[in-house]
């Protein structure tokens, strides 16, 4: 299917859920989705036959300012040969997004990267700890705002 | 209510322990974890109940540095050392992904250098990977026959540009130095001495019976869970997965050549168990000698720099490009936001993806195959922590 198709049919399907939906004069098309609904939207692009996409090659949390986050889902399909981007995006003070671990595993690890760097809550991740950074590290550090702490357990954090 | 004498002890993903059931620790200085993994073992007696990877002690900000790069060129250095065994795969990764956001088009002779280059730089990373898994597994022969021809490889690389690990060689819209004089002949006659070197790792190492033995039926991943966890690379073809983004999302001039994509058969044990994707590797160091001689007959003159831009930046825009590295799937999201400097770029590494199955494949194995399933994934933890 062509961006253009799939994201037809999801508006036929979600309508109102769909927030916007750019398949042309962009360099990749991309959906974007309303936080609340992208796992039900994530199981309908699993799960109906003509999508079929089964392989989540890559989930990305991104602070773009302004105080929004918003997390990137790059969805391939083996079978059919397509591919799709969608975009979810969240307010900084409130980043609650589901997680669709449940629905493509690899996501689980992801999942947990995007929460230790930028610090986005995926509610319904089965074990959400930090990944990459010691566990009593404080903030966020892709977080734009971040600034890097004077010290970590009482040792002076170089520059 | 009932009190036990002893507290409670939990797992770090926060289940209890049960009274058979014990934690040890394997790294993170272990030598079969390939760097500085550390995997906490849930055990019953022998028997591994659950396995939680740690990960994060080669963390180098790599993404944030991104950030504070002042120009495209200045992250291509930082790619190179995600992943350290297969540099040159890491940094054209980067490459194609600024390159399209940038809408250049690069001549076909540094297409087919880089071509060249790249499967080198992947003989390379699989003569490591299944050397230091001899080594695991106790075969300490084929590693030394491996790394003597790994090094003929890197002399290529250092007569071409210097460098002999990291090599900062493909640039955006070209490679750094063109082909020194007396390269092709030079790489031709390598392919010539290696082919037949195949034959002799397989005689001392692929069908060893204690290798077999050890590797055989050990640690199977089934393909519909290696799909779900998007394992990539040879971890994917061991399952039986038909399935190499060469071929299939195709890029650069691959599709010139002719070449075919290994899966694992699981000739000695079963699709998807260690033997597989270690044979996985060593076939397709075959099929790289292939696409190699064909790019260095028909490789164009041209020049390497022509296509370079004098200034990088792009117009605002995002984009995912992927690529197939030694490892598998190494793509890099990139945003820009009109400026000189990327605005976020995300590395998904094949590595910390394929890591993410080892869980799910331990489960029921004994301590010591562990070792045996964590050196088939094949993992660099450069590029599993960024």
């Amino acid at each position: 299917m062509t961006p253009q198709q799939i994201s037809e049919k999801l508006k036929a399907q979600f309508s109102d859920k769909i927030l916007e939906a750019k398949v042309e004069g962009v360099l990749e098309p991309y959906i974007k989705v309303s936080a609340s609904s992208v796992k039900e939207i994530a199981i309908a692009l699993r799960q109906d036959p003509e999508f079929q996409f089964d392989y989540l090659m890559c989930l990305s949390g991104v602070d773009n300012g302004k105080n929004i986050l918003s997390v990137v889902y790059h969805l391939s399909s083996m079978q059919q040969r397509h591919k799709i981007t969608l975009k979810v995006e969240v307010p900084a003070d409130k980043p609650e997004v589901p997680s669709v671990s449940s629905i493509w595993p690899t996501a689980n690890w992801h999942e947990r990267e995007a929460y230790d760097l930028i610090g986005i809550k995926f509610i319904g991740h089965p074990d959400l700890r930090r990944m990459l950074l010691p566990e009593d590290w404080d903030g966020h550090p892709l977080r734009k705002d971040y600034k890097v702490p004077e010290f970590y357990q009482g040792m002076k954090v170089p520059y | 209510m009932f009190e036990t004498s002893h507290p409670i002890v939990k797992t770090s993903n926060g289940r209890a322990l049960r009274s058979e059931e014990m934690i040890i620790n394997m790294g993170p200085q272990h030598p079969s974890t390939h760097g500085v993994l550390r995997l906490e073992l849930v055990v019953d007696g022998e028997i591994v109940v659950e396995v939680i990877p740690h990960i994060g002690y080669l963390h180098r900000c790599f993404e944030k540095h991104c950030e504070a790069m002042t120009n495209y060129q200045q992250v291509i250095p930082y790619c190179d050392r995600l992943d350290y065994c297969a540099a040159m795969n890491m940094e054209y990764g980067f490459v194609l992904a600024a390159e399209r956001l940038l809408g250049i088009q690069v001549p076909e002779r540094v297409e087919y250098i880089r071509v060249i280059m790249l499967e080198l730089q992947r003989i390379a990373s699989h003569l490591i990977a299944l050397g230091t898994y001899g080594l695991d597994i106790g075969a300490f022969t084929p590693f030394l026959f491996m790394f003597r021809d790994r090094e003929r490889i890197l002399d290529l690389f250092e007569t071409t540009c210097g460098a002999r690990l990291l090599y900062n060689y493909i640039w955006i819209g070209g490679v750094s130095h063109d082909l020194p004089p007396g390269f092709i002949d030079k790489a031709k006659a390598f392919c010539k001495y290696f082919r037949p070197n195949i034959k002799e790792f397989n005689d001392l190492l692929s069908y060893n019976d204690i290798f077999i033995k050890r590797t055989a039926n050990v640690g199977i991943l089934p393909a519909d869970v290696a799909i779900a966890y998007a394992c990539s690379g040879p971890m994917l073809r061991g399952s039986g997965v038909n399935w190499d983004l060469r071929r299939d999302d195709p890029y650069s001039v691959y599709n010139k050549f002719q070449w075919e994509v290994q899966v694992g058969k699981g000739e000695v044990g079963v699709v998807g168990d260690c033997w597989s994707r270690y044979m996985v590797r060593m076939r397709e160091m075959e099929q790289s000698i292939n696409i190699i001689e064909q790019a260095l007959a028909q490789i164009p003159d041209g020049d390497v720099h022509s296509a370079v831009p004098k200034r990088i930046r792009p117009n605002a825009g995002d984009l995912y490009a992927r690529t197939e590295s030694a490892r598998g799937e190494i793509g890099y999201y990139i945003i820009s936001d009109g400026t000189a400097s990327p605005y976020r770029v995300k590395g998904r590494s094949p590595s910390f993806v394929n890591l993410s199955v080892l869980p799910e494949i331990c489960r029921g194995y004994m301590i010591a195959d562990i070792v045996a399933i964590a050196g088939s994934t094949d993992i660099v933890l450069g590029e599993v922590d960024r």
